[in-house]
């Protein structure tokens, strides 16, 4: 058989923010790239995600924050991934992401950030690049 | 490195992985479910199935609870189909099952068709092989929503349960051929709604109409309601029930042998297509034989049989060679 390789996208709402509509239209909009995305639906706790990420084995880890708190959460879920030992998976973040804040999350390690307003094409675009490296 | 001792020691990690590239269709993955296939059979494999927005997955939700109570660990492999269109896919039903993603004792991994019809996908039955190895007690395999002709899921399963709600047909639809006759478990969910006991009694009616020997499993039909767990511990039980009556008829070794040869000839016939697609993509010959096609100098009825007999031929080459 021919490999048939997919990329696997885990789409996470972490804390409290209850607004997900953004999450799910991007989840459809990589659907129709040809991605498999595993949606974790709201309200998710760091380790959720992380054991989500882990037993679905994705390439990427997408997460969508309207809250404010981009800097805290993924700093804590990065220290978490290493510990974990999930080397190989990237983490993005989506949502209300204030321009400044995105040195500092890429600084972090986040490897891609898509703040409010990026085309679909620009998210479907990113992910690609960054399954390529 | 995938290690085989990782996965009989139960690391989920190692064990998703080797799902992942079971499901890319890794080359070198062969070897290694070679290696566990021995270790896996101790499992117990639950089917759930039923039409699209049953509560298939939020009564798995309710039953690994359930399982969890009786200390029982619990594998879950859940499908949802893959876009004909795109080649993508929303996998959904863990959405229903979040609570239990922290849980060491539960191990959640969401499918996407990948083309196969049936309501599984090819790569369900060799996950389910390395769940079995990991030591999981209990496997529940969520199928796509389906279809009357669905039915895959009994060639891998011990037990299938079918989930369907109130008010979705007549007695005619209950005795109709197909997914019903595969059922050894019924179940009603969202039973609070209207008409649920006449589903029940249309389906007990279906039951009694079976000639069922004394060593035959008699199929249950039960009430639930997935969102509040109303009835899922009797599920649990019923199914728990299912099992070791198979074991005290030695009905377990008999599906376990029926099983194990449908797996070796669905194995076999992936084998084979790939040393014919290899033969399509390498072989002057085959071109050969498509330019005549295209030119009518051979019909298709012809111009197959004289393909398939080359194929024949490329492979006895092949094992001469190697010999």
């Amino acid at each position: 058989m021919e490999t048939t390789n997919k990329i696997r996208v885990l789409i996470a709402k972490p804390g409290l923010d209850g607004h997900d509509k953004g999450a799910k239209i991007v989840a459809l909009a990589l659907r129709d790239a040809g991605y498999e995305v595993i949606y974790s639906g709201l309200h998710q706790t760091l380790d959720q995600i992380i054991q989500t990420a882990s037993q679905e084995a994705v390439d990427v880890i997408g997460l969508s924050i309207m809250s404010g708190a981009h800097l805290p959460i993924c700093e804590k879920l990065i220290a978490m991934m290493k510990e974990q030992g999930l080397n190989e998976i990237r983490l993005t973040v989506g949502g209300v992401i204030p321009y400044q804040d995105i040195p500092k999350l890429k600084e972090m390690g986040v490897a891609a950030v898509f703040p409010g307003g990026t085309s679909f094409e620009e998210i479907t675009k990113g992910m690609n690049s960054l399954i390529e490296r | 490195m995938l290690k085989v001792k990782d996965i009989l020691a139960g690391n989920q990690r190692s064990g998703a992985r080797m799902i992942r590239l079971i499901e890319d269709n890794d080359p070198n993955v062969f070897e290694l479910l070679k290696e566990l296939y021995s270790h896996a059979c101790h499992a117990f494999i639950i089917g759930i199935t039923g039409s699209p927005g049953v509560g298939k997955s939020t009564l798995i939700d309710a039953l690994i609870s359930e399982f969890r109570k009786l200390d029982l660990t619990v594998a879950v492999i859940a499908v949802d189909p893959t876009s004909p269109f795109s080649g993508g896919a929303i996998l959904g039903d863990r959405l229903r099952m979040q609570r239990h993603a922290t849980d060491k004792g539960v191990f959640i991994r969401s499918m996407a068709s990948r083309g196969q019809k049936g309501g599984l996908s090819r790569a369900t039955k060799d996950a389910a092989i390395i769940l079995d190895a990991m030591g999981y007690e209990i496997i529940i395999i969520e199928t796509v929503g389906a279809g009357q002709a669905d039915f895959d899921i009994t060639s891998l399963a011990h037990s299938t349960g079918i989930v369907t709600i109130p008010g979705t047909g007549d007695g005619i639809q209950a005795v109709k051929a197909g997914i019903l006759e595969t059922g050894d478990v019924f179940i009603v969910n969202k039973s609070d709604k209207p008409d649920a006991d006449a589903s029940v009694y249309e389906l007990q009616m279906m039951i009694s109409m079976r000639k069922l020997l004394e060593t035959d499993w008699t199929p249950r039909v039960l009430k639930t309601i997935a969102q509040n767990g109303t009835g899922v511990k009797e599920l649990a039980n019923a199914f728990l029930f299912h099992f070791d009556f198979m074991k005290k008829n030695s009905l377990m070794d008999q599906k376990r042998k029926e099983q194990e040869l449908l797996y070796f000839k669905t194995i076999l016939k992936d084998l084979t297509l790939e040393k014919l697609l290899l033969f399509m993509e390498t072989s002057e010959e085959y071109r050969e034989v498509l330019k005549k096609i295209q030119s009518c100098a051979i019909d298709p009825l012809s111009a197959a049989e004289l393909v398939f007999n080359k194929v024949c031929a490329f492979e006895k080459k092949l094992i001469k060679d190697e010999i």
